[in-house]
């Protein structure tokens, strides 16, 4: 009897260390270029690397710049950009166009020009356009797309116009239309337009902290 | 005010206005050149329309000071444009116009559209004229009046 109670013990501890080295295996998470499981298939939080949690801390802080009226309003799911802090549809029937930049007899260019016009309230910067509908980062009824998907469009190269890690920070550094992200000049009542939460500076080292990370993204 | 040299309908012209003041005013109060009309002020209705560098413009919202170098081509000179000559037959023939005030942006446009594509399609019409506004509603002798003309260009 003895023998045999030892022997179901021992089987019984067999099961239980099987099942605490697979979920053991389960947990581990992997980072890839852009997509960082950040829970283990058992539902329990995996517990990230320094590094990796920094990188997405710093995204998050990007996601804040990248929702902002002045960048989103020109990264719309419709055949429309959006206009002003309440992002509504932009006015006088203005359409995207197969390129972003309008229609023929109705380009952006209609009205904005190579820089703001602040005496007429108009936006204006280089080659003004809208973001390729691949990089859209609302849905069709305008509302921005969650943090995790944002990053996915950012980090997709089939979707990004092919830049690595190395392309977006120079994106994020150099790009006239994100810098005028920080210049966006006056509206047309004379007021100043609102800038996003951080500053231009503090965005790219933002970008710097994710891109050293490996551009993980949130699940 | 500051002075600005600008090449207009071919023509080299010359003003002394505040730099903020806007191409239409400098079109029409400057130059005398009043084709291009004022309707809404704020490139809401397309009354203002010319061409800058080839692009139909809101002149309505450009600058003086944003202009540079330019050129701009005004509804005085679609008698003598290839494409604006059939445009404005089209529109004599189709008698599109009823009060007209919004005619010359309706025309200017419609020249750019043809410019850009030979053969619009329905959907091309209205996307490009969109943002054109004629409260006389003319919009659908407008749309014959650029069909005609691209038979006749095609």
């Amino acid at each position: 009897m003895q023998s045999n109670r030892r022997g179901k013990s021992g089987s019984t501890v067999a099961v239980i260390l099987a099942f605490l080295f697979s979920i053991a295996i389960w947990s581990t998470y992997s980072v890839t270029s852009g997509q960082t499981t950040r829970t283990t298939r058992t539902g329990a939080p995996a517990r990230l690397s320094a590094n990796t949690q920094q990188g997405l801390d710093a995204w998050q802080q990007m996601y804040s710049v990248l929702t902002h009226p002045r960048c989103i309003n020109c990264h719309t799911a419709t055949n429309y950009p959006q206009q002003g802090d309440d992002r509504h549809r932009h006015f006088a029937n203005v359409i995207r166009g197969p390129a972003g930049k309008g229609v023929p007899a109705f380009t952006c260019h209609a009205c904005h020009q190579e820089a703001n016009a602040d005496s007429t309230g108009v936006p204006g910067g280089h080659d003004w356009h809208l973001a390729p509908l691949s990089m859209r980062w609302q849905d069709t009824n305008d509302r921005p797309l969650p943090s995790s998907a944002v990053c996915r469009a950012v980090t997709d190269r089939r979707r990004n116009e092919n830049m690595d890690g190395a392309a977006l920070l120079k994106h994020h550094q150099e790009a006239l239309l994100v810098l005028w992200a920080w210049n966006p000049g006056r509206r047309p009542d004379g007021t100043m337009r609102t800038v996003p939460p951080l500053t231009h500076d503090e965005f790219v080292a933002a970008t710097q902290r994710w891109v050293d990370a490996g551009t993980p993204c949130p699940r | 005010m500051a002075t600005y040299k600008l090449t207009v309908n071919g023509q080299p012209k010359e003003v002394a206005v505040d730099p903020s003041t806007p191409l239409l005013w400098v079109l029409r109060e400057e130059l005398d050149m009043t084709g291009t009309k004022y309707g809404c002020g704020v490139s809401a209705c397309g009354a203002c329309t010319v061409h800058v560098d080839g692009v139909a413009t809101r002149s309505c919202m450009l600058p003086i000071s944003l202009l540079g170098n330019r050129p701009v081509v005004t509804i005085e000179a679609m008698a003598s444009d290839p494409i604006g000559r059939v445009v404005q037959d089209a529109w004599v023939e189709k008698d599109v116009v009823q009060c007209g005030y919004c005619q010359s942006g309706q025309i200017m446009s419609a020249v750019a559209l043809l410019k850009a594509t030979a053969k619009p399609t329905e959907t091309n019409i209205e996307e490009s004229m969109g943002g054109n506004i004629c409260r006389c509603a003319t919009y659908v002798r407008i749309r014959e009046a650029i069909d005609l003309a691209s038979q006749r260009l095609t």
